[in-house]
């Protein structure tokens, strides 16, 4: 492998000479036609092409890439699917773009020890697919969770409609098989829950590629509930989907969803979808309860006479699979429906304290009119997780900006009520900028501590999640030092 | 000026007592900061003379672990007891990190609501539970502390002010520095402030029990864990050596629904399973009554789901009396200070082969530097480990080589 000279920083067509050979041709892309399809991921309003692409079907083949990278300090950015929302597998233009979407060996599904074995560019959906027959499941469900990848889902944290009661992807991966920035191949985590030591399991899961690239994952399984029961609730407007949201959880309920639409979101998805949902509601409320029978026959009863009390006008239930499936069609449609209502649109993802919701929709509603943007809401409201879909027409002069600035406005909006700049999409290369209004400088360096510690040269998804990165310190050595106790002459440790 | 006079400038101090004395060793001052300020000046302070410190919550943990190599000052929490917030419409509260986890749940319980971590030792603050990362039955059905703590505020080793997370549960801004501040035995920083997602009492409670032969734990355990009656908490005890197995579930929620999941539960557990309080899954194995045993150590014992009731044989033909989470792979003992260094070579292998891990929590009056407590060679990522500890304490004043691999 050819080295760097002195301090300079190497190309990535070094790392393509370092790799011809030991990869096929075929997993080395550089072609500029080729390399144009790589140049965004979901959120196509930024675009980057890569120097390189390098299609890994093994992970030592992540291993090779990321040790040559390592030796010319050449960014890498790792890609799953390349379905996230805020651009966090946006490429480095001079950098190498690592795609895991064909390590897709399920490698053990256990039923026993409520475990599955993946490899990262395996999708979300397969492990529930895999996992069913044995009454067994993967909770976290992203709305695109049938082509995002589990590599994905754990850069980025993913949640999705169903972690207001069963967590998010950190709370489901146990043992993750990495290699690190610097080329090593470490497993974090076991099997079992609480590994000896630090918990970088939990540090790795949502750091947005920035630490390294996950090549094994060991996830939890979940059993498959008793009951189902999906509630379609019509409301007058979104205040009184709100109101009966609160009174839910009031009442000492955790439904495994609670989601809202407005009018206009409704509009959209029927558009789209044709979903059919109750004629004339100002909003829409989806609740699921899952769980052992009676507890769910309760539950079921006391959210339906909570419905009518704030105002609902259509309750429809879903029993079975199929009109499940018919209710979360809208909703789970929802933003590419807006599409058919709106040439452009920009999705955002913010979070409020649930409480403050009816404030902060209010408020919303006056920042829409007063900039002349119309905004269409869905959202997870039992975690107060909002999902806004600006809509504008990119060909108007000036609307681009507008919207732009109403979903800055959100945000700000956000972080007013002691929200968060992001509940599931993540920072990615979209929010860096937003950081500083959530942290303070001290908060922000104390977490970029982690990363020093996994990728010292800060060669993995720079400029993603935090907008100055830290100066890492002096390396320690593999041994800093004799270990105190060993110093003092009581304990051999190493 | 003494040492107990500077400190005093910046916080309440105190003369040690005995009882504050770590594994044999007597810090020179116990410092008593009232808020996040005073902790980060206490600190500055410490970091700038290079002494070592440790920190103290209850006190009901702090022979867990290595020895600390230095001692010099005690950061004690107590003082920082304050509910800050608790938005219950939120399912949610903010903490100073020296409350204690059972002031804590009477507040919470004035508006039927709780945080599920069980106080298996009992006074523990919740800095002290989420540092150790403490957990007990119930993490079966929410996790560990990890999974419940979405914010958090910690001054570092130097005094620098920090927050990670927020207070809302949904939250993916930056890296989650709660996760890894959980369990890290105060070798990062100093936590002063947290807050947890929170849970709602449910109406109805009830522990169904059954004892079986060591040989025949499985069946039980396995119906009940693969059934759909969801249950809070899967719990096996046994007292080492030849006596029955207990296997205790809980279930928790409407009236109707705990009734007729018990009454499933009973038939899964089989012949003479029936209602029971089950007090003692509330405590670790290894405590008496009132006073921790001294005549046994405290080890903490993983593995794979499937091999629980292997492992309870496995300690049961070793003498080892074993208590723990059969729905989580967590299990605790109290193993006999006879042999001690062979038995846990010996479970720790057994652990190792079947997913887990095992640590030596506890060791009374033993040389705990003559035990591989944490099982160091094992742990995957210790490199890295050594440099999150490099950066956040870069000097080593932090719970000096309390840790894996002597962090």
């Amino acid at each position: 492998m050819s080295q760097p000279q002195g301090d300079t920083a190497g190309t990535a067509a070094d790392v393509l000479e370092d790799l011809r050979g030991h990869l096929p041709e075929e997993c080395l892309i550089t072609d500029p036609t080729r390399l144009a399809a790589y140049d965004c991921d979901g959120l196509a309003a930024y675009r980057v092409q890569p120097a390189l692409v390098v299609l890994t079907d093994t992970p030592e083949y992540v291993r090779r890439a990321v040790q040559a990278c390592a030796a010319h300090r050449v960014p890498f950015v790792a890609r799953g699917s390349g379905t996230g929302l805020s651009g966090g597998a946006l490429p480095h233009a001079d950098g190498v773009l690592l795609v895991t979407s064909r390590l897709r060996t399920l490698h053990e599904i256990s039923a026993a020890d409520q475990r599955a074995v993946v490899d990262p560019g395996v999708i979300n959906l397969q492990v529930s697919k895999a996992a069913n027959p044995e009454g067994y499941y993967f909770a976290p469900d992203p709305s695109s969770q049938q082509i995002c990848s589990i590599g994905g889902n754990v850069a980025e944290n993913s949640g999705g409609a169903h972690c207001l009661k069963y967590g998010f992807t950190a709370n489901h991966v146990l043992a993750l098989d990495v290699v690190t920035p610097e080329g090593e191949e470490v497993t974090l985590g076991t099997r079992a829950p609480d590994a000896p030591g630090y918990d970088l399991v939990g540090a790795f899961v949502g750091s947005e590629g920035t630490l390294g690239v996950a090549t094994g994952v060991t996830v939890r399984l979940v059993r498959l509930p008793q009951e189902v029961r999906t509630i379609l609730a019509g409301f007058e407007d979104t205040d009184q989907a709100g109101a009966a949201t609160s009174a839910i959880i009031a009442s000492g309920i955790v439904p495994a969803a609670i989601e809202i639409m407005d009018a206009l979101a409704i509009e959209a998805a029927e558009a789209a979808v044709s979903c059919g949902y109750p004629e004339g509601a100002g909003a829409v409320l989806v609740v699921e309860l899952d769980g052992p029978a009676q507890e769910v026959a309760h539950e079921f009863d006391a959210v339906e006479q909570i419905c009518h009390t704030e105002g609902c006008f259509e309750l429809r239930v879903a029993t079975d699979a199929a009109d499940r499936a018919a209710i979360w069609k809208g909703r789970k449609s929802a933003f590419a429906a807006v599409g058919r209502i709106s040439p452009d649109y920009i999705v955002q993802d913010g979070v409020v304290p649930r409480t403050a919701l009816p404030q902060v929709l209010r408020r919303m509603t006056e920042i829409s009119a007063e900039k002349g943007v119309r905004v269409a809401n869905v959202f997870h409201a039992g975690d107060g997780n909002l999902h806004p879909l600006v809509l504008f027409d990119g060909s108007v002069e000036g609307e681009t900006e507008r919207a732009e600035e109403v979903s800055g406005a959100i945000l700000d909006l956000c972080l007013e009520h002691g929200g968060s700049i992001t509940g599931e999409h993540g920072v990615g290369a979209d929010k860096a900028k937003h950081m500083p209004k959530m942290f303070t400088a001290d908060d922000l360096d104390t977490q970029q501590m982690v990363r020093c510690a996994f990728d010292p040269d800060g060669i993995a998804n720079p400029g993603k999640v935090y907008p100055t990165p830290r100066l890492c310190g002096e390396r320690p050595g593999r041994h800093t030092g004799p270990h105190p106790l060993q110093a003092q002459g009581l304990a051999e440790i190493f | 000026m003494s040492l107990l006079d500077e400190l005093g400038a910046l916080c309440e101090v105190r003369e040690p007592w005995p009882g504050d004395l770590v594994d044999g060793l007597r810090p020179q001052v116990v410092a008593r900061p009232a808020s996040t300020a005073e902790t980060s000046e206490v600190m500055r302070f410490c970091h700038e003379r290079g002494l070592a410190v440790t920190v103290r919550g209850g006190g009901t943990k702090q022979t867990w672990g290595m020895p600390p190599a230095r001692l010099d000052v005690i950061v004690e929490t107590l003082r920082m007891d304050q509910v800050v917030e608790h938005a219950h419409g939120d399912l949610i509260a903010t903490v100073g990190t020296g409350l204690r986890l059972a002031d804590l749940d009477r507040v919470l319980r004035e508006n039927g609501q709780q945080l599920i971590i069980d106080d298996l030792v009992g006074g523990s603050t919740i800095g002290g539970a989420v540092a150790t990362n403490q957990s007990g039955p119930r993490r079966m059905a929410v996790g560990a502390a990890r999974d419940l703590l979405i914010g958090v505020t910690v001054v570092r080793a130097d005094g620098t002010v920090a927050k990670s997370g927020g207070k809302v549960v949904k939250n993916v801004a930056g890296y989650d520095l709660c996760k890894l501040l959980t369990g890290s035995f105060g070798t990062l920083g100093v936590l002063t402030e947290v807050t947890f997602r929170l849970h709602p009492v449910t109406a109805a409670s009830q522990w169904v029990s059954v004892d079986v032969d060591p040989g025949e734990l499985a069946g039980p355990v396995e119906r009940v864990l693969h059934s759909q009656l969801v249950p809070t908490a899967l719990e096996v005890d046994h007292a080492g050596g030849t006596g029955p197995v207990r296997v205790a579930a809980l279930f928790t929620g409407t009236e109707e629904g705990v009734a007729s999941r018990v009454t499933a539960a009973k038939e899964l557990l089989g012949a003479g399973a029936g209602e029971t309080d089950a007090t003692w899954t509330g405590r670790f194995p290894w405590l008496g009554d009132d006073e921790p045993s001294t005549d046994v150590a405290a080890l903490k014992l993983t593995c794979q789901l499937s091999s629980v009731p292997a492992l309870v044989q496995e300690t049961a033909r070793r003498g080892v009396a074993v208590r723990g989470s059969a729905g989580a792979g967590v299990l605790y003992a109290a193993a006999p200070m006879t042999d001690l260094a062979d038995t846990v070579a010996g479970l720790r292998g057994w652990c190792l082969r079947h997913g887990g891990s095992l640590v030596v929590l506890d060791a009374p009056g033993t040389d705990k530097t003559t035990l591989d407590v944490w099982g160091s060679d094992s742990v995957g990522g210790l490199e890295i480990m050594r440099r999150v500890k490099h950066e956040f304490d870069p000097t080593g004043v932090l719970s000096v080589g309390r840790f894996v691999g002597g962090i």
